[in-house]
């Protein structure tokens, strides 16, 4: 408790949450880089959060900009000697990038469990899926092989899969793409973790199995009171579920906010590109979908300044060059609501009301 | 709109939607009531106890240059009809022919050549990246496998293609596991891209990708279409993708085609019950609507195994207009007007076809009442 708490006050600014819910967990300038032959990688590059107890975090950012390094490093996966992490991750008043993997390990499954966006890759082929969640259930739970087959049972049947009784035996090749999926949704949820770290976990789901899944997580929440960080780049998905909301951009944090804000007020011209490019039944089909022009940065070579300089319509906006130079800090630009941009609030503002805002 | 007389002249199509180009062409790949079973074994004997009817009895033609889009629920066989259409996997029943040759029992050898003309971009992008071989060679192959030398040589090509799906130089010598999940996407998408195919069969191609990259992507197809003529048949859970880049878009369920229809009319005017909930269960990015779940149609009651799937309509029990008819007959797969072909007894936004069985079923009287008060809700918006 007292560490967590000095970790808190040692923390110079923006993070710490106004109506001082119940932090769960804690990442303070977190880093994960990793050792190629072509350079170092800086997929994460001193990234702040807090998630409180029965709140969900949504991350949302262009592919490759360091959302699942994030979650694999709060999890303590990234193991090899060629992953260098630093800073924070302070889950529950317990720091864990310090911690003994052996430790971290005991706290996997039930304290924390993760969605993970490869299914695959998370499950043994040579396994049935139902050997898998009643391993994993086992592991936290002192019940028999029967039992924790009927538990995975039950799993499988409330993410959906029909017949469970006889897919339970199948092998993960056995299942369609979205089986899979809502396979290791069950894998993840069976111990009723405290925090669920849900990577994409709908990417392969149609809306009706979506919104099924989506329950399954608010009732895990309202239950347990779990605390939820949700990636995803499905804004519609975020827009539903986030409570608070993080937009990534090489490896770093452009804009954080109350989901509500960040969807009705974004300060951030990433984040701007992120809502214009985004294709939506409610509206008007356009003909074109207007991605952010341009390529996404080399994690190894990251620009000078603002990393999202050389794809920014407003980078010449900024005195001074300074957008290509220095790199900008997040700074507060409403309540509880950080960008990292060198324009000035009233600049912002006024490119977000006469220019963005009438187009999306 | 402008199809409503054009049930005889196949020549008359509006021309008012650049997304029309395909519609009149020829026909690139046509499928007869192809089946796929997968026998499900039991025991040290490894006895066969029953079957997944992952796809159940399919028609349908691709038309040259077209985007045939494929929708429906996680399971309902669209990978499975993806990899029959490819000949990745034999059918139980039913024919495949590719511009008019049927290439259903082709051997491995008669098929080489069809295979540089026909590629798939997989669901799992992870497990088709061989984890030993880095980017560079992943991507060359397929040049090396038909013996082609692109212009410029071939680490120039794979680095171009590389960078068309928004990939960096950097990127070439790193392995599957060393890249996001988006970008190993991308790098199966520049795969199937290398050797200028014919028909693209690509399986959730951009479900792992921000809404950025979709874009990107899209546009990349649709510009690869433009240049190269090139066909795709996208397979897609994402109605509001699928729609973007789809001129006609079959929706599947439980092994079958229940809908086929130019997309517009699809869109505006669906038939089948199934697609009409499909389309109202998109969530809306929009988090001040959150509360406003009401215009939902939440399909209710388990979704049924396809491998005993119902009898009848494989729809009936779930759907809200479901009668007795609908239990004990199978729907046909009809045109009820011109570009759309539906198979129900009781279709939304068309005559009813069984008007004389009205007596709803008792779960369809539960959904129809569920429907109901949750329109009442809605209307206070
Ligand atoms: N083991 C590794 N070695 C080198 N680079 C890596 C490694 N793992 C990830 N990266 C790089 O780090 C960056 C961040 O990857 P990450 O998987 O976090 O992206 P992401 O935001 O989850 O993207 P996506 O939306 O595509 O899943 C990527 O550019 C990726 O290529
Ligand atoms: N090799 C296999 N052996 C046994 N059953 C299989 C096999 N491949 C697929 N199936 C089954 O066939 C059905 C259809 O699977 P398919 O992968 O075609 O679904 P899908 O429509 O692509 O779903 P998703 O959207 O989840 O990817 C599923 O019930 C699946 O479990
Ligand atoms: S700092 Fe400059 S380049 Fe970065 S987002 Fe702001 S205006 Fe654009
Ligand atoms: S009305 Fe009958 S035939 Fe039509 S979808 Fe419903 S159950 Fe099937
Ligand atoms: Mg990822
Ligand atoms: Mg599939």
């Amino acid at each position: 408790m007292s560490k967590l708490e000095k970790a808190a006050l040692g923390e110079p600014a923006p993070l710490a949450q106004s109506d001082a819910d119940d932090v769960f967990l804690s990442v303070r300038d977190l880093r994960i880089h990793f050792d190629t032959d072509d350079g170092l990688v800086k997929s994460v590059d001193g990234v702040s959060f807090d998630v409180a107890r029965g709140r969900t975090l949504g991350i949302v950012g262009e592919s490759g900009s360091g959302k699942s390094v994030t979650s694999l490093g709060v999890m303590g996966l990234h193991r090899s000697a060629r992953a260098k992490v630093s800073g924070e991750v302070w889950l529950d008043g317990q720091e864990l990038i310090g911690a003994h993997p052996d430790e971290v390990r005991r706290l996997r499954g039930r304290k924390m469990a993760m969605i993970f966006q490869d299914p695959l890759s998370a499950m043994h082929p040579y396994y049935t899926v139902g050997h898998q969640i009643v391993e994993a259930y086992r592991v936290h739970h002192d019940v028999s092989k029967k039992i924790a087959k009927q538990r995975a049972v039950e799993m499988l049947d409330r993410v959906g899969i029909p017949e469970p009784g006889k897919r339970v035996d199948s092998y993960p090749h056995e299942f369609s793409g979205g089986m899979r999926q809502r396979a290791m949704i069950a894998m993840a949820l069976v111990n009723n973790p405290e925090l669920l770290i849900a990577d994409e976990p709908t990417t392969a789901l149609d809306v009706t199995v979506q919104a099924q899944i989506l329950d399954l997580i608010r009732d895990l929440q309202k239950e347990f009171g779990s605390a939820v960080i949700m990636i995803t780049h499905d804004l519609g998905v975020v827009a539903e579920m986030a409570d608070d909301l993080l937009v990534m951009y090489g490896g770093r944090c452009v804009e954080r906010g109350p989901a509500e804000a960040v969807f009705s007020e974004p300060r951030h011209p990433y984040t701007w590109g992120l809502l214009g490019s985004m294709p939506r039944l409610d509206r008007d089909e356009t003909d074109r979908l207007i991605p952010v022009k341009g390529q996404p940065p080399s994690l190894i070579n990251l620009p000078p300044g603002c990393a999202f300089n050389p794809r920014c319509p407003y980078a010449d906006i900024p005195k001074d060059d300074v957008t290509r130079t220095v790199r900008p800090e997040l700074t507060e630009v409403g309540s509880r609501h950080w960008a990292a941009c060198h324009m000035s609030q009233e600049q912002r503002e006024r490119i977000w009301t006469e220019e963005i805002a009438p187009k999306l | 709109m402008s199809d409503e007389k054009a049930v005889s002249i196949p020549q008359q199509s509006g021309g008012t939607q650049a997304k029309d180009a395909g519609a009149d062409g020829e026909i690139l790949l046509k499928v007869t009531g192809l089946q796929k079973h997968f026998p499900i074994r039991k025991g040290l004997l490894q006895r066969q106890t029953g079957a997944v009817r992952a796809v159940d009895g399919i028609d349908f033609e691709v038309r040259k240059g077209e985007t045939l889009g494929v929708v429906g629920e996680s399971g309902c066989g669209k990978s499975t009809m993806g990899r029959l259409i490819t000949r990745l996997l034999e059918p139980t029943a039913g024919t495949v022919e590719f511009e008019g040759r049927d290439i259903t029992h082709l051997s491995t050898g008669a098929l080489r050549p069809m295979r540089r003309d026909v590629q798939m971009i997989f669901q799992d992008p992870y497990s088709s990246l061989n984890p030993r071989h880095t980017i560079g060679t992943i991507v060359s192959a397929p040049f090396r496998l038909q013996g082609v030398t692109p212009e410029g040589g071939v680490k120039k090509e794979v680095q171009r293609l590389l960078s068309v799906v928004g990939l960096n130089p950097e990127h070439y010598n790193r392995y599957p596991h060393e890249f996001s999940g988006g970008q190993r996407q991308r790098i199966g998408i520049a795969r199937a891209l290398a050797l200028n195919p014919k028909l693209v069969v690509a399986d959730e191609p951009v479900s792992a990708l921000d809404v950025s990259i979709q874009a990107q992507v899209v546009n990349l197809l649709d510009d690869l279409q433009e240049e190269l003529g090139l066909t795709y048949v996208i397979i897609a859970h994402d109605l509001s993708v699928v729609r973007h880049v789809s001129d006609r878009i079959a929706v599947m369920y439980l092994g079958k085609i229940v809908e086929l229809a130019d997309r517009n009319a699809l869109y505006k005017a669906p038939m089948h019950p199934y697609t009409k909930a499909l389309l109202s269960a998109v969530p809306i990015p929009d988090p001040k609507r959150r509360k406003v779940k009401s215009e939902r149609i939440l399909l209710k009651g388990d979704v049924p195994s396809p491998i005993s799937p119902p009898s009848g309509c494989r729809f009936h029990t779930r759907c809200w207009k479901a009668t007795q008819i609908c239990r004990t007959t199978e729907p046909p797969l009809l045109e009820l007007r011109p570009g759309q072909r539906v198979a129900c007894h009781h279709p939304e936004n068309s005559e009813d076809q069984a008007p004389q069985d009205t007596e709803l079923l008792t779960e369809a009287r539960q959904a129809a009442a569920e429907l109901g008060k949750s329109s009442d809700t809605s209307s206070d918006k």
